[in-house]
């Protein structure tokens, strides 16, 4: 590539966000070139993972129904484990089905290849197995990328590079990632064939079982989840290396025996493992977004600017990314000089909803780190309900003295006054 | 076969991998490691490729997965070059 030749925009990064800009951007014209450094657009990536199509379809009314999406989701799942036992509440709701799209699962490698092939479409030029190492700064305005020997210039560059956003620091718009912003996953794909999957969670031949679940990272801050693909299981767990680092285990070994745990063996067994993957989430929600998204000639999207939604039972990143993909690419569309297009993105943020629903659930992170979460209250819960099910033949305790014994077990009356509070002031 | 607990190196064994020969994308600074009390590397890396040998941290980037958790982690700044795997290298994933 030459030094000469100039982009209007360069993508860092193959991913949704990335792709979402690309497509809209090539779609109106802008000569576009997207760099991806695996060796195809998302061989680096991986979710847990859902992708809530109503963003695909702010990119182009239906788009979704190409891509290559897993199983619509129309069991939604949270379980609480204890150490032998789960309490799992599984709402079903068979109007998902019918009514405008709403989630499926999906997996990340074909998914993103399929939208960085849909924005090549539009005309946008993807480069794939090109790392970008740096950006080009010229009097204070990003004119374009380095990687290795080669300047690529552009009038504006669009950091869409993941977590570990090189770009947005290299920019000096966020510093360094500390401990507490991120959660780390990791995550097998295990085979199953798709009849086993619809017998084992109850699913019609295209429909999916999406499961957040609490108390299988012995007791370190996060929780696991599994999502029912065509023909395999995303099994993984989210967890704080923070508070993971206090303990002897190693996190992949915490893993390997949640995998085992009475409760989740048998949704897995028969089935064989294809991948192993690790990623990190960024978790502080909006506290770990950078207070500027932009600088002349920049803007940042996606996980890069750590847009993530984590309520505990709906977790959220892809459809943000894509949103401020399209943010970022209606910005650009309708900016009348380079200055605008920052402004632009920002209330393109708001006017697309991203901005207020990150400060809506600003305060839930501080839930989430709630250390009972993970442990003590999983396995009360498990408990009160092995009371109420219990029958031996004795005279069973009264119920309100039962429970309060079964509570204090597990959480004293000040933690639970204080987790309380916390739970009703961070909502 | 089914699933069943697997080791590290098992499960690396399920990933695709182009290992850059010439030039390790991670590089640690063993000296640095050395005075490192609490060493939160040899259970936070999920491919887990810090391994305590005679007392001194290993490290092999062959098999890393690239999630930057170390990265995040290392408190003591033993890691002395992190960046990603040059164009094309390192794990591909099939699923992702």
């Amino acid at each position: 590539m030459s030094e000469e030749e100039k982009f209007d925009v360069i993508i860092v990064g193959a991913g949704p966000a990335g792709s979402a800009s690309a497509y809209l951007l090539a779609k109106a014209g802008k000569s576009i070139l997207m760099i991806e450094r695996g060796v195809s657009p998302g061989s680096k990536n991986v979710t847990g993972g859902r992708l809530y199509t109503y963003a695909l379809e702010l990119v182009e009314p239906g788009l979704h129904s190409q891509a290559p999406l897993e199983r619509k989701v129309v069991r939604e799942q949270v379980m609480l484990l204890g150490e032998t036992s789960g309490v799992t509440i599984d709402y079903v709701d068979y109007t998902f089905k019918a009514s405008l799209p709403q989630s499926y699962t999906v997996l990340r490698a074909p998914f993103d290849e399929w939208f960085a092939g849909k924005a090549e479409e539009q005309g946008a030029m993807v480069a794939a197995g090109i790392r970008v190492d740096d950006l080009l700064i010229r009097e204070g305005k990003v004119v374009g990328v380095k990687a290795g020997d080669d300047e690529m210039v552009a009038d504006i560059v669009i950091a869409a590079d993941g977590i570990n956003s090189f770009m947005a620091q290299k920019a000096g718009l966020c510093s360094e990632l500390t401990p507490h912003m991120v959660g780390v996953g990791v995550k097998e794909i295990i085979e199953l064939p798709a009849e086993t999957i619809q017998q084992r969670f109850n699913l019609g031949p295209d429909e999916g079982t999406a499961r957040v679940i609490l108390g299988c990272t012995e007791g370190i801050q996060g929780g696991g989840f599994l999502y029912t693909n065509k023909d395999s299981i995303s099994l993984g767990i989210v967890y704080s290396p923070e508070s993971a680092a206090k303990q002897s285990k190693s996190i992949q070994e915490i893993y390997q025996d949640f995998k085992l745990h009475p409760a989740i063996y048998p949704l897995i067994e028969g089935g064989t493992t294809v991948e192993y993957g690790a990623h990190l989430v960024p978790e502080s929600g909006l506290k770990g977004v950078p207070k500027k998204l932009y600088r002349d000639g920049f803007v940042v999207v996606g996980d890069a600017a750590g847009f993530c939604i984590n309520t505990g039972t709906i977790l959220r990143g892809i459809d943000l990314a894509i949103v401020s993909g399209v943010a970022a690419a209606r910005a650009i569309i309708s900016a009348r000089s380079g200055a605008e297009v920052g402004p632009n993105y920002v209330r393109e943020l708001e006017k697309l909803n991203l901005t207020p629903t990150l400060k809506l659930f600003a305060g839930w992170p501080e839930i989430t780190a709630i250390p009972r979460m993970a442990k003590a209250y999983p396995q009360l819960a498990n408990d009160a309900l092995k009371f109420m099910f219990t029958v031996d033949g004795n005279v069973p305790e009264k119920m309100p003295k039962a429970m309060r014994k079964i509570a204090k077990k597990h959480v004293s009356i000040g933690q639970l006054v204080a987790d309380g509070w916390k739970g009703v002031t961070s909502i | 076969m089914t699933v069943k607990k697997h080791g590290a190196e098992e499960l690396l064994g399920f990933d695709k991998f182009a290992v850059d020969e010439e030039e390790p994308h991670i590089v640690i600074d063993k000296t640095i490691c050395a005075k490192c009390k609490d060493k939160p590397c040899l259970v936070i890396c999920p491919a887990v490729l810090y391994t305590l040998k005679d007392g001194e941290i290993n490290f092999d980037y062959a098999g890393c997965l690239e999630c930057g958790t170390c990265r995040v982690m290392c408190s003591q700044k033993g890691i002395a070059k992190w960046t990603y795997p040059r164009g094309t290298f390192g794990v591909a994933f099939r699923y992702g």
